[in-house]
Order: structure tokens, then C-alpha cells, then sequence
């Protein structure tokens, strides 16, 4: 039993990374005042991009080293997610698009380049796009001197891929950035209200597109771990499907904080993975899936009962900012 | 030493009233410059772009089988873009529309399913229609309660409605209304004696789109509900001043908007699939919303950019035959476009006065 429940947190945890990252990526746009849909599409673009990105360096030198690789998915995948942040930026924050149309789009352009470029690469290498064992390696999970070896606790805590590392430090950071830093305080005030934060002398259109862009790239490196961990570096036709939208409703469910993002990551990767592992007598697998997003729900209505300011979305989001129009 | 203040290259300035003709001249560029970067695009694969896109149309329209099959996507399409403009009306953004097809193709599937021996044809398809159109119908009531009762944000709540009807269809695909004697996990087939008729090659619902499209322009003008929603859409509390009760208004609509999608779901269940599976609603719910939003509301608009949406991608599928071009290229292509076509109505609404030169000013001076 105490197996099965270690099991179970371990692969909760390698469940519930890329779904914090996509998080993370959202809680940041969102914080500008940007409802980004397009979650789903720059996890997409993220997820091939960096699988393309470490496949073409692998096929350019001979002898490929695996962190290099590791760090042009990251970079690449960053700057694709970007990339599809930064139509959504262009569109809503400069043409004044609706968010919620704009952001769906992104999610319709993404999973198209996503799955359209997977199989031209496929077609054009025979096949499938596969990363060599060096790229492999440097995303199976890391052994700390010592730490990994302390028992049980080792297993649990000190034997993920870097990644998870990676994103649980980000959201550390972000939590302090949105708490602590003068920059991080001006982003919420954006957020919750723009024309107040126009007056203080806050550039508003730069924190939109800062933030939209960042957060979009964090997205990206959240669909890149699906195509490099996830699938083990393989391309799967529609390898992020639904993830995208596990990570929006994740940040609902973490009321917009990174720091509480985490533990519900680990919960929801849990529930994602959990028939693998326990079978409820009564309970079919399906239903699990269901969880989250029942979850999700009730967090929302429990917390629009309330009326909590605190633990609610940052109050302009959905809504651009006209200044003429205030 | 005066710092000279640098006027920046352009500003913008909202237009004050547009000319139809001028309205649409943008569009038409924008509508030019999508299938330019899409051309370039398809440039840069190897092919050659005019070929492609004429594959295209040809694969839309270019036989009554193909023709068949454009219409039979066209028609979910018109019809949820339609059930869900009602809902962005009143700005109540329902993006649930695929969760309200599954619930309506899960409610007439279980009396096609399980009734098919008992009711004759007519009141079976009858049975199916209410049935679905309730079922869609209520599952959109739900967020609307909650919104009109606490505000609660109606996005995020049908966006999660989507995922709790996907899961339940593949519960009933695994489990209950697993087909009998398959290996894999699906339901039955709907009986051919229950399947809808044809007219002219695909199933009926095309007419009854059509017919949706007439109503819905006709309520949403001419009645007293229709002038309700826009009054509620632009701004709650004039509502409220005028006396329409929100509350009222925003039930009342997302009913109409879940029941049209709901009916979607029957329709694609019976027929066009005659079974459920987990690609049911395939994107419909989402796609619409951009159909709604291109054709601005207009359910005559969202008859044409939804038949045009159904073209590209039917005819994605022959130039994946054709030229090997994997038929995600669609959904691709689909993208830039729309990014076009929101990016412009920027244009349609503002536009740009560029710096002046330098003398000009002196001269004003003068």
C-alpha cells in the first residue's frame, strides 16, 4: 500500500509539472489583465519546437552533448511560446481584439502548427521525429550525490528530470516576484485596474506585453516537457490535447497563486494518472478525469459566493484597456 | 535648453462613422493578405500556392460527394455559431458549446439508443430532438444561474462544463453504453430505421439550419427578447434602469443558446455519425466562436464564414492526398486567417494619422 502511494506521488508529480508550468505561463498573463485562451495552442507550438529545436541540432554535429541539447528545447520552445503570446499581444493589446476570441484562435492556430509541423518533420525524416539517446538522457530523471540516495525520502523528493525542478523554482520566484517586487506589485495593479494604474504612471502597454509574452513563453517550455518527458522525445500526434485547458482551470483552482500552484500541479497530475494506480470499487476510471474540472468549479462559484477580491481573477481581465475610452 | 518633445511616427483616432463599402474594402485586404502569408507558407513547403488553394475549392465543390460532405460540416458549424452568438449578445461568453453538443448528442442518444424498438420513427426523432435540445439547454443554464446569482465568471465555468461532458461520454464509451461484443470501448450504432432522412444527399439538419438562421434574425430584430439582449449586452445597469431583469434575460438566453447546441449534438449523432465518440463535438464548440465573432453576430454573415470555414477544411483533406501536405495545415490556415480578419477591424473603427513633417508645423505656426 505505502509502495503504491510512493508510486503514485512520484508519477503525480511528473503528471503535474507541465501543468503548472502552463499554469505559472497563465497566472503571469492573467496578472497583466490578459485572459489568454491560447494556453493549449502555445503549449502546442512549445512542444514541437523544442523537440524540433534538439532534433535538428542532434542531426547537425555529430557527437551531440545533452545538456546543450536540453537548453535549445528550452530556449526554442521559450521563444515559440512567446511568439504565439506575442500575436495574442499584437492582436489584443495594440488592435484591441476580444480576448476571448483572440485567445481561441491561438489555440486553433497552435495545435495546427503543433500537429502540422510534427508530421512534415515526420514525413521528411521517414517516419517519425525521434530525439537521439544524449537529448533522452539529459530529460530522465537526475541522481544528487547523497540526497538521491536517502531512502524513501530520496526517491520521492531527489530523483525528478530537471524540469520539475525548474518549474518548482519558478514558481518560488514568481511568488516573490508578485509579492515582493516593485515590479511585480505594478503588474497587479495593471491588472486589477488599468486606468488607476495609468494614472500612477505605470506604462501600461509595456507590463501587457512584458507579461503576455513571458508568461506565453513559460507555456511553451510546459508543452515542450510533453513532447520531450511526457512521450519521451517522441512526436505524438496531439501530444498536449487538453493539458493546455487542465492548466487554465489549474490556475483557477490555485485562486492565481504560483506558490499554491504547486501543490495543486501535484494534485491534479494525480488525478490525471490516479486509475493507473488505485482502483475505487464503484468509482470507473473516467470519473477521475472528471475531478478537476469539478474542482475547478466549485473553487470558482465558492469563491464568486464570497465575493473574495483576494483569491478571485485579477479584476480587468477579459478587457482591454482603452485609455481614450475610460 | 527646451527638451524637445518628439511626437511619436503615428497615433490613432477613432473614426466617426464608416461607410459599409469601406468597411468591407478593409476586410477584402485583410481577408487578400491572410491568404498571402498562407501562400508563402505553403512557398516555402515546395509548392506551388495557387495549385493548393485551387485543390482546395476543388476538394470543397468540385463533386456532389465532396459537396455532400462540405455541407455536412458546414451545418453543425452554422448552427452552434448561431446558439452561441445569442449568448455573446448579451456578452455572456459561453464557451461551452462542445460540452453542450455532447450533452445533447448523449440525451437523444439514449433514446435512439434504448427506445429505437419501441417508438416509431417520427416520434422517436421527435423524442431525440426535445431531448437533446433540453439537455444542451440546461447544461447551459447552470453557469448562467450562478453568473446571474454571484457574478461567478461564466468563461472559465462553460469552458470546465466541456471537460465534464468529454469525460462522461468516454465513461459511457468504457462502461454503460458500451457497444456489445467490442473489443474497444464504444457505443452502439444508432438503428438504421431511426437514422434522420436525406434530402438531397445529406441529412435534413441543413434545412432546419437554414430555417434557425431566418428566426434567430428575426428574433434578435424584430421581438422584444432580441432588444432585451443587446440592451442587457451593452451595459447591465441601463438594463436594469430600463426595468429588463438580467437575471431573467441571462437564463432565459442560455437556455436558447445551450438547446441550439444541444441540438447539434443530436444532429451530428443522428445523423451524421450515428454514434457518440469522444470527437462528437470535435472542436465544433470552439471553432463557432470565431464564426459568431467574424460574422459579427449576423446569423446570415455566419452562414457564409461558416460554409467558407467548412470548405477549408474539407478541402484539407485533398491536398493532404494531393500533395502530401498533412491536413493540420487546415486548422493552420484557419488560424491566419482569423488572426486577419480580428486584427482589422481595428481599422474599421480607428485609423492612423502619421507624423507630419517638420515645415508643415513651422508653417501652422505661421
Amino acid at each position: 500500500m505505502l509502495h503504491t502511494l510512493n508510486s503514485l506521488f512520484i508519477a503525480a508529480v511528473l503528471a503535474g509539472t507541465p501543468l503548472l508550468l502552463g499554469a505559472l505561463g497563465e497566472i503571469l498573463t492573467e496578472k497583466s489583465g490578459n485572459l489568454n485562451l491560447g494556453v493549449e495552442g502555445m503549449m502546442f507550438m512549445g512542444a514541437i519546437t523544442g523537440l524540433a529545436g534538439s532534433y535538428y541540432y542532434e542531426q547537425a554535429v555529430g557527437t551531440p552533448n545533452g545538456v546543450v541539447s536540453a537548453f535549445i528545447a528550452l530556449v526554442v520552445s521559450f521563444l515559440a511560446g512567446s511568439i504565439g503570446a506575442l500575436i495574442y499581444s499584437f492582436l489584443t493589446i495594440t488592435l484591441r481584439a476580444n480576448q476571448n476570441v483572440t485567445g481561441l484562435t491561438l489555440t486553433i492556430f497552435g495545435t495546427g502548427f503543433g500537429n502540422f509541423l510534427g508530421e512534415y518533420i515526420g514525413q521528411k525524416t521517414g517516419g517519425y521525429v525521434a530525439v537521439g539517446e544524449k537529448t533522452k538522457e539529459a530529460f530522465s530523471s537526475v541522481h544528487i550525490p547523497f540526497l538521491s540516495d536517502i531512502p524513501v525520502v530520496g526517491k520521492l523528493l531527489f530523483q525528478y528530470n530537471w524540469m520539475v525542478y525548474f518549474a518548482i523554482a519558478l514558481a518560488i520566484v514568481m511568488t516573490w516576484f508578485l509579492k515582493k517586487s516593485r515590479v511585480g506589485l505594478n503588474l497587479r495593479a495593471v491588472g486589477e485596474d488599468p486606468a488607476t494604474a495609468d494614472a500612477a504612471g505605470i506604462n501600461i502597454r509595456r507590463y501587457k506585453y512584458f507579461a503576455t509574452l513571458i508568461g506565453g513563453g513559460i507555456c511553451g517550455i510546459g508543452g515542450m516537457y510533453m513532447s520531450m518527458v511526457t512521450t519521451s522525445g517522441v512526436w505524438v500526434h496531439n501530444c498536449v490535447s487538453g493539458y493546455g485547458w487542465l492548466a487554465v482551470a489549474l490556475v483557477i483552482f490555485a485562486t492565481w497563486s504560483p506558490a499554491r500552484g504547486i501543490l495543486v500541479a501535484i494534485v491534479f497530475g494525480g488525478l490525471t494518472i490516479m486509475r493507473m494506480y488505485i482502483n475505487i470499487k464503484g468509482i470507473p476510471a473516467q470519473i477521475y478525469d472528471m475531478l478537476p474540472y469539478v474542482a475547478t468549479i466549485i473553487v470558482l462559484v465558492m469563491t464568486s459566493m464570497r465575493q473574495s477580491k483576494e483569491h478571485a481573477q485579477p479584476k480587468s481581465c477579459g478587457t482591454n484597456y482603452f485609455r481614450e475610452e475610460r | 535648453m527646451n527638451k524637445k518633445y518628439k511626437e511619436p511616427l503615428f497615433h490613432m483616432v477613432k473614426r466617426d462613422t464608416i461607410s459599409q463599402k469601406e468597411a468591407w474594402r478593409i476586410r477584402i485586404i485583410a481577408f487578400i493578405l491572410s491568404l498571402v502569408v498562407g501562400g508563402l507558407m505553403i512557398l516555402t513547403l515546395g509548392h506551388n500556392p495557387f495549385k493548393v488553394y485551387q485543390a482546395m475549392v476543388v476538394g470543397a465543390w468540385g463533386s456532389k460527394t465532396v459537396i455532400y460532405e462540405t455541407i455536412k460540416i458546414a451545418t453543425p458549424l452554422l448552427i452552434t455559431a448561431i446558439g452561441i452568438s445569442f449568448a455573446f449578445k448579451m456578452r455572456f461568453w459561453n464557451i461551452g458549446g462542445e460540452g453542450q453538443i455532447l450533452v445533447g448528442a448523449v440525451a437523444a442518444g439514449y433514446f435512439g439508443l434504448y427506445t429505437a424498438h419501441i417508438f416509431p420513427k417520427v416520434p422517436l426523432v421527435f423524442l431525440m430532438l426535445v431531448s437533446g435540445m433540453l439537455a444542451g439547454g440546461l447544461y447551459a443554464v447552470l453557469p448562467a444561474i450562478c453568473k446571474a446569482k454571484w457574478g461567478t465568471n461564466e468563461t472559465l465555468f462553460t469552458l470546465m462544463l466541456n471537460y465534464i461532458a468529454l469525460a462522461f461520454v468516454k465513461y459511457l464509451m468504457n462502461g454503460p453504453w458500451k457497444a456489445k461484443g467490442s473489443s474497444y470501448p464504444k457505443i452502439g450504432m444508432l438503428a438504421k430505421g431511426a437514422r434522420l432522412h436525406k434530402v438531397l444527399g445529406v441529412h435534413w439538419g441543413w434545412i432546419l439550419a437554414l430555417v434557425i438562421v431566418v428566426i434567430s434574425y428575426i428574433y434578435f430584430s424584430k421581438t422584444k427578447h432580441g432588444y432585451e439582449i443587446s440592451v442587457v449586452g451593452e451595459s447591465n445597469d441601463t438594463a436594469r434602469y430600463a426595468g429588463i431583469s438580467v437575471k431573467k434575460v441571462f437564463i432565459r438566453t442560455m437556455f436558447i443558446s445551450g438547446a441550439l447546441c444541444g441540438l447539434v449534438g443530436m444532429l451530428q449523432f443522428a445523423g451524421a455519425d450515428y454514434t457518440i465518440t469522444e470527437g462528437t463535438a470535435g472542436g465544433i464548440g470552439f471553432t463557432a466562436i470565431t464564426v459568431a465573432w467574424l460574422a459579427k453576430m449576423n446569423p446570415y454573415a455566419m452562414l457564409v464564414v461558416s460554409v467558407f470555414i467548412a470548405m477549408l477544411e474539407r478541402g484539407a483533406n485533398t491536398i493532404q492526398t494531393n500533395f502530401k501536405i498533412p491536413a493540420s495545415a487546415a486548422d493552420l490556415l484557419i488560424g491566419i486567417i482569423l488572426f486577419f480578419m480580428l486584427g482589422c477591424e481595428f481599422f474599421t473603427t480607428y485609423r492612423l494619422i502619421f507624423r507630419e513633417k517638420e515645415e508643415q508645423h513651422a508653417s501652422y505656426i505661421k
